[in-house]
């Protein structure tokens, strides 16, 4: 249990390693290593260049491709397919702040006030990975259904109003809109934001916060003074872990959106395997490796953070 | 106002809850809609309560047969990723060598990235090969992504090893073979079955890799997909329902039984 929980370490911040002690035979980590590296090398980091390579190739399907450093695929690509991009850092910035939002109290909860339950919840909150992601997109289908118990409720509470005014939704209708994707991005990556933020919680030591309420912090000065500063390591794995993976999702647009809320996701995938026009494909999926190492290196850089890996 | 306190104490328990509901209640539909009747070749609206899907799980065709291939398919992986990811982790810990900063990005990376990245750029590696795309690229993918995962559990757990222990089984004559089975494995062990689980759980329900690299192969999320498009039959419920109730089961179990050997231990 506890293990699951601390799946993410690699962002969270570790103590610094013991310096290893050193052994007889010398060679003995490299044979150690040198399986699994050799996977990683040929299966992760060599694709990464065959990618670069096709990205930069001309031809066709029939007479097959060839390297022509052809770099204005990547201004076509992303002067036809920017309004993807914009959507996807739109709605998985949306979803990590709605994340961060909703997961903040539960893992709060978890880590100070379940008492008892805490194991209880912490399963409920790990289960529902063990269904099928997909089977539980799909029930996002029924639940935003036109006219249903969900759908009404925000109508009745001017909910819709205001998501029809910021440009989520169009009339009555939740699904194929932005909102159902933001909605659907939330809900599938919100444990991915709790596990490492009750991480960080969980180390918190309970004597601070009696040293505030003694020192005549009222609740909220607290959270806002002590707590929530050293859960900061926890915040930052977390929103890194869920907008990394919502920025390129393709699943949440393509089975609650519709074709106005194709994400930078969608494109790769339909390109890769419905166009068949790898070489577009390749520069975009490039473009977004970069835009998300970048981001992520200079989220890190600012959070001061830099002992993340 | 009584109430009011009340509810300043404990607002931040309730917004946890609700937040609770929100994560569940895609499960409680799709539990409670595999018990309906659906009037088209779509169960997305609640018809009448039957148990037709129950009595006949394997009824549509292709479904058990994907089933059984992605079960297949997690077992090699989490067997392939947690043998390469404890040599690693081991390795890691246990050594200094050169090219470490280099080894940790490489472990790293896999799961900074999008899984849609990784996916095309291993398909554009294939391309070029000519490898025929089925079971054989899918489980090469798996393993790849799982890998850095099983390292960074085993890792956790290897770090928190107090070495004395094996210290003492030398000092006891023990030799390197028998410390490492007798000792050092047992307690790396927990964090080898927390790696595998999450291996585990990770291949059997990978869509986006598996999507790019199968082929015309059709596992289980691959069988679910290709049913949003065409219709999609209760059992694919059913079958939903059944591994959510096995995992709590399973959790629910094997907590008691630590409960207990904590108590007699005590």
């Amino acid at each position: 249990m506890s293990t699951l929980t601390e799946a993410p370490p690699p962002l969270a911040p570790q103590a610094p390693e013991p310096k290893p002690p050193k052994r007889r035979g010398r060679w003995t980590p490299y044979w150690l290593l040198l399986p699994g590296i050799l996977w990683l090398v040929v299966f992760f980091a060599l694709p990464m260049i065959y990618q670069a390579s096709t990205s930069v190739q001309t031809g066709s399907l029939e007479e097959g491709y060839k390297v022509t450093w052809h770099f204005a695929t990547y201004w076509d690509a992303l002067s036809a397919y920017w309004p993807q991009f914009v959507r996807s850092v739109l709605y998985a910035g949306t979803a990590t702040i709605l994340c961060l939002l909703l997961g903040y109290p539960l893992a709060y909860l978890i880590a100070f006030r379940a008492g008892r339950w805490k194991n209880l919840i912490m399963i409920l909150v790990i289960a529902p990975f063990f269904t099928s992601f997909l089977i539980r997109t799909l029930a996002w289908k029924t639940i935003l259904a036109d006219g249903g118990p969900v759908v009404g409720a925000l109508n009745t509470l001017h909910v819709l109003d205001v998501t029809d005014w910021l440009g989520m939704t169009a009339g009555d209708r939740v699904l194929a809109t932005p909102l159902a994707v933001v909605c659907g991005l939330t809900y599938n990556f919100l444990p991915f934001m709790i596990l490492p933020l009750y991480t960080s919680l969980e180390r918190i030591d309970g004597r601070l916060h009696e040293a505030a309420g003694d020192l005549y912090a009222r609740p909220w000065t607290t959270f806002r003074k002590v707590t929530f500063p050293l859960s900061m390591p926890g915040v930052v794995s977390g929103t890194l872990l869920t907008f990394i993976p919502a920025a390129g999702d393709y699943v949440n647009a393509d089975l609650l959106g519709s074709t106005d809320t194709r994400m930078v996701g969608n494109v790769i995938q339909t390109q890769f395997l419905r166009v068949l026009d790898y070489p577009t494909a390749a520069a975009l999926s490039f473009i977004l490796m970069a835009a998300i190492l970048l981001m992520v290196t200079l989220y890190i850089r600012r959070s001061g953070t830099e002992d993340l890996v | 106002m009584p109430f009011v306190n009340w509810l300043k104490r404990n607002l931040v328990v309730l917004a946890g809850l609700l937040t609770l509901g929100y994560l569940l209640l895609p499960n409680v539909v799709v539990t409670v809609f595999s018990f309906n009747k659906p009037k088209g070749r779509f169960n997305y609206e609640w018809q009448q309560f039957s148990l037709d899907a129950w009595k006949d799980p394997c009824g549509v065709s292709g479904l058990c047969g994907s089933l059984s291939l992605s079960l297949q398919i997690a077992v090699w992986a989490t067997l392939g990723a947690t043998l390469l990811g404890t040599l690693i982790a081991f390795a890691l810990v246990r050594y200094r060598f050169r090219a470490r900063g280099a080894v940790n990005s490489l472990i790293f990376l896999p799961m900074a990235m999008p899984e849609v990245v990784m996916a095309a750029s291993l398909l554009t590696l294939f391309l070029n090969m000519g490898a025929q795309l089925g079971f054989w690229t899918i489980l090469i993918a798996h393993i790849m992504f799982c890998l850095s995962f099983v390292v960074t559990a085993v890792k956790a757990r290897v770090m928190s090893m107090d070495p004395k222990l094996e210290e003492a089984a030398r000092d006891l004559y023990a030799g390197p073979f028998q410390t490492f089975v007798r000792v050092t494995l047992p307690i790396a062990a927990p964090g080898i079955a927390a790696g595998a689980l999450l291996a585990f759980a990770l291949s059997f329900d990978d869509f986006i890799i598996t999507n790019f690299n199968a082929g015309s192969t059709v596992t289980f999320p691959m069988f679910v997909w290709g049913s949003a498009q065409r219709g999609t039959p209760v059992q694919i419920n059913v079958i939903g329902t059944t591994m959510f109730v096995v995992a709590v089961l399973f959790v629910l179990v094997s907590m008691l039984a630590g409960n207990r050997r904590n108590r007699q231990k005590a």
